[in-house]
């Protein structure tokens, strides 16, 4: 209840802002020329494709390219909007409101979560009604695009997990937004370290973003995929609340 | 224990670092009782308000809110505290409603009552008119009312208030200082503060903190008790002698401070104000002023906080004696 509370808030005051606005409509903008490109190249290819045996599809076609360049963009944006989370509040004061509040640092850290997680759903559902919109003249494989937009959903999840924590670290929101994207980069291209050496290229594997993501595009369900995605966003949530819980204890 | 109790505090330690900046600490407040923490710059009280409200963590002690511990039912003892740090905590984006609605949700006020909870924390300090402005446009007094009206929305047992006239003009601090004492009739206050004619006008209990220690502990009837005067000044048309008012019974020393003005120093309870009128007029130097000297707050201060330990402490082992 009360993580709902300080979610609500937490969305409404995103939007109270013309940031969350203006990365809407650019994301939207650049989504949709993407879109766009995307399906005028399968209209030139169509015609040779049809004549191929297990020819990509429209979805493989249309919507992997979309959702994986949306997830190079999101990389960008998601530290600007997870900057300000904690380490906004700490500077300006009013995380103490939250903390004399009846109200336990698990909530807080929940609420701002969901709150940011909510915003970045909404912007998930407008870049999915442009794949959906397809559905009007051809046929699509709903199995696969759900299975896309489950993966950019967890990596949302994963980035904004993330983003939360290292605004628990700093009072200063960019130094907050640079440092989650480093993290989240560094988390991103992980896989090309190691990828000569047959002892170690496993261990960058699991550790890479990309590479998660890149099964749920094709279409592939592993429980192995989502539970990464899970035991990342436990983490840097259960870390969060740590930091949090620490700033009482020690200045 | 004593129901009336609302806030005990024990045994209190602070440290940051190896730094301890709050040691030892003991007090409680009771029902009705506005309790006024003084002390300069640095001397533990606003880490001292963060304790009781929860936003630190004590090193060591025990604080009761209403019987509850704050470390062992956070939760529960959270509820009964109000709290204004010294920077109001405010979003500058929202309304003055939006911004009391969500502290009313924060505190778990029920939804039913929401509305009368805001109207009335809205009418209490004054902001019956300023519900729909946004916070980011409102004078430095009417945030600090906003930062009061949201320490008070689910009408606490205790309302803590660190430092709520800085920065204010006159008229607000007169304003704000008689919601405190509208405040103090129905919940237990504390109130920090370095300006002390402020304690005197609104505390019913003072206490003086120095370098993190309790060096003062008494309702204000006693500071008042502390404050009497023990000097009188003379000031006559004609230039006194003072050998002769120093040969008057009672006065202890004579002090010449300026052109036919003298201070008169006498012991406590021996006003010798009666025979120095009388002697004055005798010998016709012409009496124009006989005022007795109040010790200001201000020295008492000053004596506790600069005075070393031992004898800074005597206060306290009095009252315990």
């Amino acid at each position: 209840m009360m993580v709902f509370t300080i979610a609500w808030r937490e969305l409404r005051n995103l939007f109270l802002s013309p940031l969350a606005w203006c990365v809407l409509a650019v994301i939207q903008f650049i989504i949709a020329w993407v879109f766009l490109i995307q399906v005028d190249n399968f209209l030139k290819f169509a015609p040779s494709l049809s004549g191929m045996a297990n020819a990509p599809g429209v979805t493989d076609a249309i919507a992997s390219p979309v959702f994986s360049t949306a997830s190079v963009i999101l990389l960008l944006v998601v530290p600007i909007m997870s900057m300000r989370l904690i380490a906004e509040e700490r500077r300006s004061g009013t995380l103490s409101l939250l903390q004399s509040a009846p109200v336990s640092m698990t909530e807080i850290v929940l609420g701002k979560y969901f709150g940011l997680l909510l915003f970045l759903f909404i912007m998930l559902g407008f870049m999915t009604l442009m794949p959906l919109s397809l559905a009007i003249g051809t046929h699509l494989d709903y199995g696969k695009l759900f299975s896309g937009v489950l993966g950019l959903g967890l990596l949302l999840g994963a980035f904004a997990s993330a983003g939360l924590f290292i605004s628990t670290l700093t009072k200063q929101p960019v130094v907050a937004a640079v440092s989650s994207f480093g993290l989240l980069l560094m988390l991103w291209i992980i896989s090309w370290a190691g990828s000569g050496d047959e002892r170690y290229s496993p261990v960058f594997h699991y550790l890479s973003m990309l590479d998660h993501y890149a099964s749920l595009l094709r279409g592939s369900f592993n429980t192995t995929d989502v539970l990464y995605y899970l035991l990342f966003i436990i983490t840097f949530l259960v870390l969060s609340i740590r930091r949090l819980d620490a700033y009482r204890l020690q200045h | 224990m004593n129901d009336d109790v609302l806030v005990k505090v024990e045994n209190l330690y602070r440290y940051y670092d190896d730094n301890c900046v709050v040691q030892d600490l003991n007090f409680e407040l009771r029902k009705g009782e506005i309790l006024g923490f003084l002390g300069p710059n640095g001397a533990g009280k606003t880490t001292t308000m963060q304790m009781l409200s929860g936003n630190l963590a004590p090193s060591a002690g025990q604080i009761l809110i209403n019987g509850i511990d704050i470390l062992d039912q956070p939760k529960h003892a959270k509820a009964c505290i109000g709290y204004l740090p010294e920077q109001p905590p405010l979003y500058p984006d929202l309304t003055v409603d939006e911004y009391l609605e969500y502290c009313a949700c924060l505190n778990r006020v029920p939804h039913n009552k929401r509305l009368t909870a805001r109207n009335l924390a809205k009418e209490r300090c004054g902001l019956k008119q300023m519900g729909n402005k946004l916070i980011s446009n409102l004078s430095k007094g009417y945030r600090q009312r906003v930062g009061i009206a949201q320490a008070i929305i689910h009408s606490p047992a205790v309302v803590i208030l660190d430092e709520p006239t800085v920065g204010l003009d006159p008229i607000q601090i007169r304003e704000i200082r008689s919601l405190i004492v509208e405040l103090g009739k129905e919940h237990g206050v504390i109130l920090s503060t370095h300006i002390l004619p402020e304690v005197q006008s609104v505390c019913s209990r003072v206490q003086i903190i120095h370098k993190g220690r309790l060096v003062f502990n008494d309702a204000l009837s006693g500071l008042t008790q502390r404050m009497q005067s023990t000097s009188l000044l003379l000031v006559c048309r004609h230039m006194p002698e003072p050998s002769v008012i120093k040969a008057l019974p009672d006065v202890n020393k004579v002090e010449l401070i300026g052109d036919r003005q003298l201070r008169v120093h006498f012991s406590p309870d021996n006003n010798p104000a009666e025979t120095l009128a009388a002697e004055v007029i005798k010998r016709g130097w012409g009496l124009l002023e006989l005022t007795p000297e109040h010790k200001s707050l201000e020295q008492i201060f000053v004596d506790l906080t600069t005075a070393d330990e031992t004898s800074a402490l005597a206060p306290i082992q009095e009252r315990a004696a």
